[in-house]
């Protein structure tokens, strides 16, 4: 599996996900620049977690009309995976590529803990590496998690087997629960739960390393 | 040309914000505060003289990148 993170101002997860992905896939993890027009060839686009820019105006906003993200738009649409992971999951709702949008946390705290989370589909070449209904530990850390749609979208997301992740816990307000989702063609991933920050027994987890492993088999 | 550009939280989208507001007006004593609503305002200065088409491109931006059209409304007003 090749894999690119994109790099944006602000972002703090991207070396975390490339250690990740790294170590599922026994080869080097290119970084790439927001400010480049064109991804490398890849299997894989990840958006990491952080504040890019700030998240001035709204949190992936920014983010999502850098010039690199045009190119991962149309690399999603070819059927390239692209998994974005918390300020990415922001970035991918902004940019279209997922419905709905991330409200500030309905208790308007930042969150910062492990949350408790089901698997909802295994359907997917994120999640097939979990049993479907198998519970998960992971942190999160976020100001604007609560993940909002119209109720005709989110019958839709759960009639097409598309919510990939519930929380159990809801630490912020999400509507359905809802921590992560995925497109029509299944191969685009947001997700506000960090799993690279799970993927080594050092971290305090290893439940996210599944995700990784089934990205690179 | 100036214009200002007022986005807002969607009639029915949760507004914690502005819910957290009214309730801190509440407990200074305003005890008139029913509801309130938190959104934004961007100023903008425009090399443009002809209203009609500053609106137009104020409504392209808006719909581009200064209002999330899911969650957020927007209204824009030219000076």
């Amino acid at each position: 599996m090749k894999a690119v993170v994109i790099v944006f101002p602000g972002s703090n997860c991207d070396r975390d996900a490339k250690v990740a992905l790294e170590a599922a896939a026994g080869r080097p993890v290119a970084m790439v620049w927001h400010g480049d027009s064109e991804l490398p060839p890849t299997d894989l686009v990840v958006l990491p977690g952080g504040f890019s820019y700030g998240d001035y105006l709204r949190p992936g906003a920014m983010a999502s009309r850098s010039p690199v993200m045009q190119d991962v738009v149309r690399a999603a649409k070819r059927g390239v995976r692209v998994l974005g992971i918390c300020n990415g999951f922001q970035v991918l709702t902004e940019c279209g590529l997922l419905p709905g949008a991330l409200l500030r946390n309905a208790g308007l705290r930042f969150v910062c803990r492990p949350v408790t989370l089901r698997v909802e589909t295994v359907r997917s070449p994120f999640t097939n590496g979990y049993r479907r209904g198998a519970v998960l530990q992971m942190p999160v850390a976020h100001h604007d998690g609560n993940y909002f749609a119209e109720p005709a979208t989110l019958e839709r997301l759960a009639g097409e087997d598309r919510i990939a992740f519930r929380y159990m816990d809801n630490p912020n307000g999400s509507l359905g629960d809802i921590a992560g989702i995925l497109n029509e063609r299944r191969n685009v991933l947001g997700m506000m739960p960090h799993p690279e920050r799970a993927a080594d027994a050092v971290l305090g987890g290893t439940d996210g390393r599944a995700l990784f492993d089934a990205l690179a088999a | 040309m100036k214009a200002r550009v007022l986005v807002m939280p969607r009639a029915g989208v949760l507004d914690p914000q502005g819910k957290a507001v009214a309730q801190a007006l509440a407990g200074l004593g305003f005890e008139s505060v029913e509801a309130a609503r938190q959104g934004k305002v961007i100023e903008l200065e425009l090399a443009e003289t002809d209203p009609a088409a500053a609106e137009a491109a104020l409504a392209a931006m808006c719909e581009r990148l200064l209002a999330n059209p899911v969650v957020e409304d927007y209204t824009i007003e030219i000076a």
